[in-house]
């Protein structure tokens, strides 16, 4: 199996990012040309062959979530794109909206002649702001090369789309707060349900996906579904964009296919551990993604074989942290970064998350004991099974999973010792 | 009815479907802990202290959001769910203030409950509680944010029930709170002091400016001579705050509760509904006769003066001039009664017992100082009255009932019904049509302008003449009527606006955590009191009749002017 291929990245780079005339040129908009003369439920069809699960973490079945959109008869339907990209580590999203939009912008146009959709709006990161202007003049020059706007194609189909963004919370990544923020409500999310298929956008039916998934569709359209599915596993269909970064010799974002290992990942691929340090931790999928020990490398990147060892591949961001990290002060930047980015509508995530940091930072301080072990546990497991929304119930993952592999280190600074020697440990000399 | 069978804790349970399992769980006698679940208001999920434990569900779920469906298996008292609830009780308690022998709420407090409930023997957590300063400069209302609990239920009343939107969520994480645009003190966000806020919050979080210190030194003047009066829905709700059932109808305790504290005159607000009548319905008959400003609508809601001042000064002209019937009692107490009893005004201190907190504001407006004094002195809401009577270890239970004192206590169901939506207008139309026909009118009760509904329409036909009047239950459908009005599609003449829902039984003064089922009981036992009334006509009322004979002259004299009617300022432009 190669271990690196380029399906849906493949123009990144080779075609001016908003010109139509080199996204053509190298066989751009061939899709949606084929999709016009295809009916919507064989679009459909070939959608589900693809075996594509929704890249931005969330891993619900494409072709399922278009199918059910497909059937709900209320009108008008909205498209919106997630392009949020608020985990921490991911900037996959931004290779393709940076260097090819043309190709999201083409898959969610297939997207609306199947739902017959008329607008749809691309939600970008408040932080991206050159990309949205390149994301903007892009639908411009779609426009007016007939391929988006009104009488796509010289036919009676028309779409229109439109890029929006918030001030950069992270919760606006959840669907239900991206479509608040879209209103110009804050971003917080919604009671479900109604789910966004029913009531999004205005609570009119909504499909709303990834910048990743809708970019795969012009492949899987071009192509075939079982064509694209060939390139993963059984399970996990297709390719994946990984954001590489961390303690790993080359950075970057990579299009791999489904059933590499992480270790082909970090080792061949990512280049293994500078400065002849070694591996101490990987955590997968951003912030709110689980954190594992080398042991757990020879995992594949499929998502059953990583939900088996209790793993979710989230936005697909691989954070390698070398020896000379401490598992406590990670923890502690990782919690940071949930209390400010609760969006403070419920409670367990409201209130939970400064807790867990205050407990962290008395690890960190050398002045926890056994008993705040519990307390953790107690306010992890509440936030986990009881949070408003997948921000509050993911937001302890990353310490959940670094009390299961790595507890002797949280261990060793109660008895005021920090095995890296990061953490200040200065409660600890007060005594 | 589609039904769904359903096992909570292990008990079989037939429900229709779309049943909440909050709702489910009542049936099977399970009573699952909410803070922020109302009754009245959208579900909201977001304190999550109703977690329950759901076969084949990921996590646990919420009891008030969660619909059951068919062969749903619940476990309201699992260990998981027992842990996440009681953590998340921690959690809330750890930021939030200890001090619940000096709050106002102690003993109504929902969360005081709950954590009795829960038999909570200490707070796992770190106290992070912030003490924030009381906004506390307006006449009506407190806000101390340091102790909500962030249920928004009180977001809800102000955003969706009244529509006002003075207070929001704002910020995010552990800053996340409730307040105003930018922080600004109430006073000068777009808050109309209905109150509505303060009788769904939960805790002591919202609540309404207690006056009471000001009244027992008043009682306590050898000096004053402390007069009270009591608003039309005050006897119909007070008994609740002393376990009396809903709605029950105290009129003769509260007298004699009010004599036993020491007031030296207890009169009723009711005699100046009346008043208001045939002011008002001579204002509106002189308006139809001389091409004056119509739809007149009714000014005896501070709430909704407050609302249509900050948000609809162009709809102005359509007020009725007439006072409030209790800024016409402040006036006459301090003019014809002092002169009556020989008092002079400045002895005289006017208590006001209101189911509202919006009063408390209209009686500090300089416009209610027709006697040269403030009219009315101190306006006390239905729960602080409860309170004072608590404070003097009266036995409200055991009191003989007392009589209201002349010569403000003769009064006739007209100015009963004011207490509930739709009250001023039937009291109107009863005055209005006999005064313009000279006819006995048959039926007195207009029953299509009574109860919840959000706007209701009557149509009397009045000499030959179609009179079409409409009602605004609530600020809400009062926004919708001024729309109306604005787009030139009102055929109304004649609009009762009432700002809280209900009406005054509904008012933001009333016992906390009034829901609309209480509301109905009240509209009910207000419309018995006017049903045993002898006299239901405020133009039969012989009080009203001497008043006039002996010093107002005639409704709408310069004198009435002087002393009952008022005038309004544009304050959204302010």
């Amino acid at each position: 199996m190669a271990k690196m291929v380029r399906l849906i990245s493949k123009y990144c780079g080779n075609v001016r990012p908003d010109s139509v005339e080199d996204y053509v040129k190298a066989g751009g908009y061939a899709a949606l040309k084929k999709a016009m003369g295809m009916g919507p439920l064989d679009i459909i069809e070939e959608v589900k062959k693809s075996k594509l699960m929704g890249r931005g973490g969330a891993a619900y079945p494409t072709g399922i979530k278009w199918e059910q959109a497909y059937s709900i008869t209320k009108n008008p339907k909205y498209i919106v794109c997630n392009g949020d990209e608020g985990e921490p580590g991911t900037y996959k999203d931004r290779l393709m909206l940076g260097q090819n939009p043309l190709q999201l912008i083409e898959g969610m146009t297939i997207a609306a002649r199947v739902l017959d959709a008329r607008e749809g709006y691309i939600y970008i990161r408040g932080e991206y702001k050159a990309i949205q202007e390149t994301v903007k003049k892009a639908i411009e020059n779609a426009v007016k090369a007939g391929y988006l706007g009104d009488n796509i194609l010289g036919t009676q189909f028309s779409f229109h789309l439109e890029v929006v963004s918030g001030a950069g919370a992270y919760v606006c990544g959840e669907n239900t707060a991206l479509v608040e923020s879209i209103e110009g409500k804050a971003g917080r999310p919604r009671i479900k349900p109604p789910f966004i298929k029913n009531a999004g956008l205005y609570l009119k039916p909504t499909l709303l996906n990834n910048v990743e998934t809708f970019s795969c569709i012009p492949y899987i359209i071009d192509n075939g579904g079982d064509n694209f599915a060939s390139y993963g596993n059984e399970h996990s269909g297709g390719t994946k964009l990984v954001s590489l970064s961390g303690n790993v010799e080359n950075r970057d974002v990579y299009e791999v296919p489904f059933g590499i290992t992480l270790r082909e990942l970090v080792y061949e691929i990512g280049g293994g551990i500078p400065e002849g340090r070694t591996l101490k931790m990987v955590q997968l999928g951003g912030s709110s993604g689980a954190c594992f020990p080398e042991a757990v490398l020879d995992t594949q990147l499929c998502y059953k074989d990583l939900k088996s060892k209790g793993i979710s591949l989230g936005s697909g961001a691989v954070l390698v942290l070398d020896d000379s990290n401490c598992i406590v002060d990670f923890v502690k930047c990782i919690m940071e970064f949930f209390v400010h980015e609760s969006c403070g509508k419920c409670t367990p995530c409201r209130e939970g998350n400064r807790h867990i940091l205050m407990l962290v930072e008395k690890f960190a301080d050398g002045t926890a004991t056994k008993a705040d072990f519990e307390k953790m546990k107690r306010i992890c497991d509440t936030m986990k099974y009881g949070a408003f929304c997948g921000l509050g119930q993911t937001a302890t993952t990353a310490l959940i999973t670094c009390l299961k592999y790595f507890k002797e280190e949280f261990e060793e600074h109660i008895e005021g010792k920090c095995r890296a020697g990061v953490c200040s440990l200065n409660g600890k000399e007060a005594k | 009815m589609k039904t769904v069978n359903i096992l909570i804790d292990h008990i079989n349970v037939n429900v229709p479907e779309g049943t909440t399992i909050l709702e489910a769980a009542k049936k099977v006698g399970v009573s699952i802990p909410t803070l922020c679940y109302h009754p009245d208001q959208k579900v909201k999920a977001n304190c999550r202290i109703c977690l329950v434990e759901v076969k084949g569900s990921k996590g646990l779920n919420t009891a008030c959001s969660t619909t059951v469906w068919d062969g749903m298996e619940i476990l309201t008292n699992s260990k998981m769910a027992r842990d996440a609830r009681k953590t998340v009780l921690e959690l809330i308690l750890a930021n939030h203030p200890q001090d619940c022998l000096s709050c106002i709420r102690n003993g109504s407090c929902e969360l005081q409950k709950l954590t009795n409930e829960f038999g909570l023997n200490k707070i796992s957590f770190d106290n992070v509680v912030e003490r924030k300063a009381k906004d506390n400069t307006n006449p009506s209302i407190v806000r101390d944010s340091s102790k909500c609990i962030k249920c928004n239920r009180c977001v809800e009343a102000c955003n969706e029930v009244q529509t006002v939107g003075a207070i929001y969520n704002s910020h995010r994480s552990y800053e996340y709170n409730i307040t105003t645009a930018f922080d600004m003190p109430l006073e000068e966000s777009t808050c109309i002091y209905c109150g509505q806020c303060s009788l769904v919050c939960p805790v002591g979080a919202i609540y309404e400016k207690s006056d009471i210190d000001k009244v027992w030194a008043a009682l306590d003047n050898p000096d004053m001579h402390v007069v009270v009066q009591t608003a039309p829905a005050v006897r119909v709700s007070l008994g609740e705050e002393f376990g009396d059932g809903r709605g029950g109808i105290v009129t003769g305790k509260m007298v004699a509760a009010l004599s036993r504290l020491g007031f030296n005159k207890v009169f009723d607000t009711d005699f100046t509904a009346d008043l208001t009548i045939l002011e008002e319905g001579t204002e509106f008959i002189g308006r139809v006769q001389n091409g004056g400003t119509l739809p007149m609508i009714t000014s005896c809601s501070p709430g909704w003066i407050n609302f249509i001042e900050k948000f609809y000064p162009e709809c102005l002209p359509h007020l009725s001039s007439c006072k409030s019937p209790q800024q016409m009692f402040g006036a006459l107490a301090k003019t014809y009664y002092a002169e009556k009893a020989g008092i002079s005004p400045d002895k005289i201190f006017v208590v006001s017992i209101m189911p509202c907190t919006a009063k408390k504001y209209e009686c500090t407006r300089e416009e209610m100082r027709s006697s040269g004094y403030q009219d009315v002195d101190v306006v006390l809401t239905t729960r602080e009255l409860a309170r004072m009577i608590k404070q003097a270890g009266i036995s409200f239970d055991s009191l003989e009932e007392e009589e209201y004192d002349d010569p403000f206590g003769i009064t006739t169901g007209a100015g009963a019904i004011f207490g509930a939506t739709g009250g001023v207008m039937e009291a109107a139309l009863r005055t209005v049509y006999e005064v313009l026909t000279k006819e006995t009118l048959q039926n007195i009760d207009f029953v299509a302008v009574r109860g919840l509904t959000g706007i209701k329409e009557a149509t009397v036909n009045i000499n030959g003449m179609d009179v079409k009047v409409a009602v605004a239950n609530g600020i809400k459908n009062a926004r919708l009527v001024l729309e109306k009005i604005k787009s030139g599609e009102c055929d109304y003449k004649f609009i009762e606006v009432m700002c809280c829902p209900g009406g005054c039984i509904g008012g933001g003064g009333q016992p906390v955590g009034t829901t609309n089922k209480d509301r109905e009981c009240r509209i009910c036992s207000t419309y018995e009191v006017d049903k045993s009334m002898p006299l239901r006509k405020s133009h039969e009322s012989p009080a009203v009749k001497a008043i006039y004979e002996e010093y107002l002259e005639k409704p709408n004299s310069h004198k009435s002017h002087h002393l009952l009617h008022t005038h309004y300022v544009d304050r959204k432009n302010k």
